[in-house]
């Protein structure tokens, strides 16, 4: 089978494997009201107990849940040096809430954001705001639901990294990120808005 | 008005051949409805009870008679001869074929038009005042600002796929026309102390199922952070703004949850970040768009021979229910009424859009103005050619001189055609027409409005009139709930339901009982919603459903 991966402009074969948490026993849902911020109304947030069970590869590329990451990080030295440890993120997690307990994310080869459903668009805000606000320059995937109509806007926001969903031609998702020639406004890949940049 | 250049154009060229490609793919299976859904919203495409619905995207209202032309056509060609305009300014088709809509677009851009984000989770149409550039009150045109919002919020990478729907209004006049603490974000241009050009910015107002009416999140921002301002909002509202059920889903959710302080809060964090970025606007580049918005080639006309047509009593009805005044002397704007009982409410069949477009190169410059209240307004009319226009209009059904009274009825296409509504809004609509089709008494009653919505999403904006009906579903029925005491404008209020629903029969009667006990208690020319202010819902309640009787 050809790769799902697409990085800049191109299908390429994926070095990196992703570590997904074992199943919780019950699912922790927060209730409406009980947290400061409504978007965790609804969505669970790994235990303690998924964290510690979650089983980490010995050796080779891997993509760790954030909190498995934070978890292991002083055990993880070795391989963060060598470039092997990558993390990964869902879009209800909030990067404040792991970026100061991580030395400086440019240790880190690959940071990838997992979008649940295509019509989610909080993957956006989050590219923004890692490449702008955080200046994160690694590579930054998409994965999840990751789909030929997103990758444009994807891409706007920072992201260089595409992981398609399995069931999906990545050939023809390719076509997506050149939807269109020239933006009005400045985002993350074209900083400056078109009148800038272009004699209109 | 602006006017497209290359690159303009090549985003509406590709975003032709990338919807195109979108259905072609649908249709082939390779994307699930599921997934094609929000793609086609995005483009204005509805799937409604008979046939798709299409929504044309008519930006702060603004139509060129080209443009106008072409409407009517496609309107002949794709549909059945008739569009509807809406309450955010904008155009629908109710009946073209899916497998049509890709060669609609393509007709489309040819006059530069498009049905980008008229729909969907994204941010829609930006609305402004009617009355834009030419009305006597303005302090500062708002359409170039409008435009830049526009381009700016144009496939904006970030924004495209929000918790929810986002709409923005702005006006620039002491007057506000555009109902804008009713908005996701509400902009009001006004001059400072220094007298430069700053926005006061109201954020979570909104209709649907929840009303709420904006609070104001900044006093004074100058305009050239409107952009970085507004981004820092939409970041806030992306990020945090709840995805779990779509009715708690707009920004106004979110403002009141957190409150306005904190929500406040979090925008001045985010936006101290991309304050003077590079979206942050300039001189060149407010000059640029503001010179496609510089006055037309006024003459210069103190003298009319209005006065000797104002012996005839319908023209003079006319005169002084659909012409409105204007900044230069010699000239009104007009508005012709879509609102005539023999047509649904905003509709206009394409004989009449030609018929416009006709008459406002004859008259105004060949430009047109959809309102939110549904009517179509030629902004540059020479007084001494308004007997001429009045005729020429007459011909067509577009002088019922019922603009700001019962009958100049804010309505959405309701049961008949949206897949949404409860309940039927045009019969309910045509009904009231009927029974107040005596203009004298229509103008004896005064300015009124009068909203209906078919479901609680607020198409028809009744929350907002001074009358509002809103049908509802019992047990499988349709019924129709009524607030009274909406306003818009400065004063904008959220009307309040008077008590049980009523049934369709039942509904014209019920007016009437309100209109009368309005004549009772008015004081000499107090209007409907003043006199509502003043007497409160209890006369109207007793008229309606009976006094309740004392306990012995």
């Amino acid at each position: 089978m050809s790769s799902q991966l697409i990085i800049n402009n191109s299908i390429v074969d994926d070095e990196w494997k992703l570590v997904m948490p074992p199943k919780a026993d019950e699912e922790v849902k927060k209730q409406a009201g009980k947290v400061v911020m409504f978007k965790l109304t609804g969505e669970s947030s790994l235990t303690n107990e998924q964290i510690e069970n979650t089983i980490l590869p010995k050796s080779g590329k891997v993509i760790l849940p954030v909190g498995v990451f934070l978890h292991h990080q002083k055990d993880l030295k070795n391989r963060i040096s060598k470039q092997e440890i990558g993390i990964w993120m869902e879009t209800h997690e909030e990067i404040d809430s792991f970026i100061n307990e991580i030395n400086d994310i440019n240790l880190l080869p690959l940071i990838s954001v997992r979008v649940k459903k295509f019509a989610d668009g909080r993957i956006f805000s989050i590219g923004n705001l890692l490449r702008l606000k955080y200046k994160y320059k690694n590579e930054l995937r998409a994965i999840g639901d990751v789909l030929r109509d997103q990758l444009f806007f994807l891409k706007r926001s920072g992201f260089n990294s595409f992981h398609i969903r399995e069931d999906r031609d990545a050939k023809d998702a390719l076509l997506g990120l050149n939807d269109f020639t020239t933006p009005y406004q400045g985002a993350v890949d074209q900083k400056q808005p078109a009148w800038k940049i272009i004699k209109r | 008005m602006y006017k497209y250049d290359s690159l303009d154009q090549s985003l509406v060229d590709e975003r032709v051949a990338q919807y195109k490609d979108q259905l072609t793919r649908f249709l082939n299976k390779e994307l699930t409805e599921e997934e094609f859904r929000p793609l086609r919203l995005q483009n204005g495409l509805y799937i409604q009870r008979h046939a798709p619905m299409l929504r044309v995207a008519v930006p702060y209202g603004l139509l060129s008679s080209t443009q106008l032309n072409k409407l009517a056509d496609i309107s002949d060609k794709y549909d059945r001869g008739y569009g509807h305009f809406s309450t955010r300014q904008n155009i629908q088709f109710n009946w073209p074929k899916l497998e049509d809509t890709p060669q609609i677009l393509k007709e489309l851009a040819t006059v530069e038009m498009h049905a980008i984000q008229t729909s969907g989770n994204c941010i829609r149409n930006i609305t402004t005042d009617q009355f834009s550039g030419v009305t006597p009150d303005e302090i500062i045109d708002p359409r170039y600002l409008a435009e830049i919002i526009r381009q700016w919020s144009t496939f904006h990478p970030e924004f495209a796929l929000l918790p929810r729907k986002f709409k923005i209004a702005i006006t620039g006049s002491s007057r506000d026309r555009a109902i804008v603490q009713a908005h996701d974000i509400g902009l009001e241009i006004f001059s400072d102390e220094d007298n430069e050009m700053a926005i006061k910015v109201w954020v979570g107002g909104g209709l649907g199922r929840t009303p709420i009416l904006g609070s104001v999140i900044k006093e004074n921002l100058s305009w050239k952070h409107i952009l970085t301002y507004s981004e820092a909002i939409l970041r806030v509202y992306n990020l945090y703004g709840r995805r779990d059920n779509m009715y708690k889903a707009r920004i106004k959710i979110l403002v009141k949850a957190l409150g306005i302080e904190k929500f406040k809060e979090l925008v001045e964090k985010e936006w101290a970040s991309i304050k003077d970025g590079p979206n942050t606007i300039d001189n060149s580049e407010i000059n640029r768009i503001k010179a496609f918005f510089s006055e037309p080639n006024y003459k210069n006309n103190k003298q009319n021979d209005l006065k000797k047509h104002v012996t005839n009593k319908y023209f003079s009805q006319w005169l002084s229910r659909c012409t409105h005044s204007h900044k230069k002397e010699g000239y009104r704007s007009v508005t012709l009424s879509l609102k005539s009982n023999k047509q649904a409410p905003g509709d206009a069949t394409s004989d009449q859009m030609r018929a416009i477009a006709s008459l406002s190169d004859q008259y105004s410059f060949g430009e047109i103005r959809v309102s939110h209240e549904q009517n179509l307004i030629l902004a540059d009319v020479l007084e001494d050619k308004l007997y001429e226009l009045w005729e020429k209009a007459k011909v067509q059904k577009l002088t019922t001189p019922n603009i700001g009274l019962l009958t100049d009825i804010i309505c959405c296409p309701g049961g008949d055609f949206c897949s949404l509504a409860n309940a039927k809004s045009i019969p309910i609509a045509n009904s009231i027409q009927d029974l107040f089709d005596d203009m004298d008494y229509l103008h004896d009653i005064g300015e009124i409005n009068l909203n209906i919505s078919g479901c609680m999403n607020a198409c028809g904006h009744h929350h907002v009139g001074h009358i509002g009906i809103l049908g509802v579903d019992k047990d499988g029925s349709e019924w129709y709930q009524l607030t009274l005491g909406g306003n818009q404008g400065n004063f904008a209020s959220i009307g309040k339901v008077i008590g049980p629903s009523f049934s369709e029969e039942e509904l014209p009667e019920v007016i009437k009982k309100i209109i009368s006990t309005f004549i009772k208690h008015r004081h000499p020319d107090e209007i409907f919603i003043d006199c509502v202010s003043r007497i409160g819902l209890q006369p109207f309640k007793e008229a309606v459903y009976g006094k309740k009787e004392k306990k012995t």
